[in-house]
């Protein structure tokens, strides 16, 4: 298990380095610099002294591979450089924010697991029923809502029927557990939605599979109990891909993050890129990249890892 | 005769008879979703004699109006229609939709296709930078590419925002022509044609892309639909489709989101209009799979 496991990690290397060195040259092989784009983009008179100065700030005069060694060693060394905007180190305007997006993205997950795995197991229990079919297109729906304008559903509702309005400021989850719960679990329900609805549809069609195995059939048949046979060899069998597929979207919250922050006005990691990319904030767009890509890679590995604790056969591949 | 039926095509195209009004039988969800799309179609393409109003038309004497008989699904802060501005929208929807998926569908089919056929150190290649691009939410690097490409609008609408809606989608219709342009490389009649001296491109465009167009459809009518959500949720961030042209995203941003509360039809109307429309396409998407691979039971 564990010569798995380091070769497992030592196989996330490769992908992490293709993304330093994909974003890096997105970065710079785009017609016409950064700098002329940040400060000439809306057509206002910039001298080119002006440009030079800035390109000299930034480090962009340098030699195309010094920048690429810089920023190599930077990643290494978890040195991302300063915000082009705010002139704050990026690892710092990352890690005040971190904690927000961190507790939306967990609650959003346990959201969806209560839901999906009940939810998905009741309909590929009752396949055909009318209970199937809410369950189906509860899930369908949830892959067509878009999470902003569930949120801001949510929010009216609350103003209408509580008169009430989420908080501005942000309360930590050790300061004020409830204060925190109240502010978090709408935003965490509306990206929750589409999450649980991407599960709830992997956990039946992974379920109904499972249940056409022959060892369904001899439990089946040597007289074990229905619920034993579902809870025992069915579900059991059925949650590697479920798992997955939770993994995966776990580390593609992010995405949903970066609308519904918008709408409940948290300031979280979503926030910063859709801010970054408005300012055109390019060391802190390619930090944030990083970041999802590393978030990426480890949750990856995770899955990897439970895959062979749960299933024997993968570690001896 | 084993590996015969292992290397088959994983999908056909029923060439049958009366194919609409089999599809229309056999898979009625889906045809609930086809009949959504030709509505939304309809109205997008005939909406300068449609819509009641004109959708950039301000009336401030009708400012944030109720539903009502004249403006049915009321007005905006800036007394618009929202109906109206909702049909217009669909029309900027459907184009993002249709010509984002279109772009990023072909090229990953392409580069899929091609990265099959050569295999070797291009196949490998081409994966790592496929597999690298995988490891993003859409939406992420939807956001980089608009970060990086200069705004160039024709007829209303942004050719980067197309870009990077498009340029998300490419590696993964990749994986999945890859796979299919895999199993169809091994059967005989490519072989026939490779002995027979033909070129590379006339396999790759005359022997191969044919027949992963089955699956290509099915991957460009689930990549509509989020292309639709993308394409909100972008012009909803403020960096997709801007003023004046109707877009759906743009209705549920700016002042919609401090006019909401006294207007709610303001938000309610073109939200629904999203999630109908992307709904629509999943559900035309899973049916079409459904009916074009009924081995597949999901």
């Amino acid at each position: 298990m564990l010569q798995y496991t380091v070769r497992r990690i030592l196989l996330a290397i490769p992908t992490l380095l293709g993304v330093a060195v994909l974003i890096f040259f997105m970065l710079r092989v785009v017609p016409g610099d950064i700098v002329e784009l940040k400060l000439r983009g809306d057509g206002a008179a910039v001298s080119a002294e002006t440009l030079q100065v800035e390109r000299v700030r930034l480090g962009l005069d340098k030699p195309l591979s010094s920048q690429f060694a810089d920023w190599m060693i930077g990643l290494v060394t978890l040195d991302f450089g300063k915000s082009m905007w705010t002139g704050n180190p990026v690892a710092h305007e990352i890690a005040i924010r971190l904690e927000l997006s961190f507790e939306v993205a967990i609650l959003a997950t346990v959201i969806a697991v209560l839901l999906a795995l009940p939810l998905g197991t009741i309909a590929a229990l009752y396949k055909d029923t009318w209970i199937d079919y809410v369950v189906r297109v509860l899930a369908i729906a949830g892959l067509a809502v878009p999470s902003f304008w569930l949120g801001m559903l949510f929010i009216l509702a609350l103003l209408v029927y509580f008169a009430w309005l989420p908080p501005i400021t942000f309360t930590p989850i050790y300061q004020d557990p409830w204060a925190n719960l109240a502010q978090m679990i709408l935003p965490a329900l509306s990206v929750g939605y589409r999450y649980s609805a991407v599960a709830t549809r992997m956990t039946r069609s992974s379920v109904l599979e499972v249940l056409k195995e022959d060892y369904i059939r001899t439990a089946r048949a040597k007289g074990v109990f229905e619920r034993l046979v579902v809870a025992r060899h069915a579900i059991r069998n059925a949650l590697l891909p479920v798992i997955t597929v939770i993994g995966l979207e776990f580390a593609f919250l992010i995405g949903g993050l970066v609308v519904t922050e918008q709408v409940f006005n948290l300031n979280g990691i979503g926030k910063l890129f859709v801010q970054s990319v408005t300012r055109s904030d390019y060391t802190m767009i390619q930090a944030l990249v990083m970041l999802v890509a590393f978030i990426f890679v480890v949750v990856n590995v995770a899955i990897d890892l439970l895959y062979a604790r749960l299933d024997p056969r993968i570690r001896y591949q | 005769m084993t590996i015969q039926s292992v290397a088959a095509p994983p999908y056909k195209i029923p060439k049958r008879r009366g194919a609409v009004l089999q599809f229309i039988v056999t898979q009625p969800l889906g045809a609930a979703g086809l009949a959504v799309i030709v509505a939304m179609i309809f109205s997008a393409a005939f909406a300068d004699a449609l819509a009641p109003f004109d959708p950039l038309d301000v009336d401030f004497s009708a400012m944030l109006g109720p539903p009502s008989w004249e403006h049915w699904l009321g007005t905006d802060s800036f007394g618009r229609d929202v109906l109206s501005r909702i049909m217009y929208g669909a029309r900027t929807a459907l184009a993002v939709g249709f010509l984002s998926s279109i772009f990023g569908c072909t090229a990953g089919a392409l580069i899929g296709v091609v990265s099959a056929y050569f295999g070797g150190k291009i196949d490998l290649a081409i994966q790592g930078v496929v597999d690298v691009l995988l490891s993003f939410p859409i939406i992420v690097l939807a956001l980089v590419v608009v970060a990086l490409l200069p705004k160039v609008v024709v007829a209303g609408i942004d050719v980067a925002l197309i870009g990077a809606i498009a340029i998300p989608m490419a590696p993964r219709v990749a994986r999945v022509a890859r796979a299919s342009a895999l199993a169809i490389r091994e059967l005989p009649y490519v072989d026939a044609a490779r002995a027979a001296g033909f070129s590379h491109m006339r396999i790759i465009f005359r022997h191969i892309t044919p027949n992963i167009v089955a699956p290509y459809l099915i991957m460009l009518t689930a990549s509509v639909a989020q292309a639709i959500l993308l394409e909100a949720s972008l012009t909803f961030l403020g960096l997709g489709v801007t003023e004046p042209t109707p877009a759906w995203g743009l209705m549920l941003s700016g002042t919609a989101a401090d006019f909401y509360r006294e207007a709610p039809w303001m938000i309610l109307f073109p939200g629904i209009a999203i999630s109908l429309a992307v709904f629509a396409f999943n559900l035309f998407g899973d049916s079409l799979r459904d009916w074009l691979d009924p081995k597949i039971q999901v």
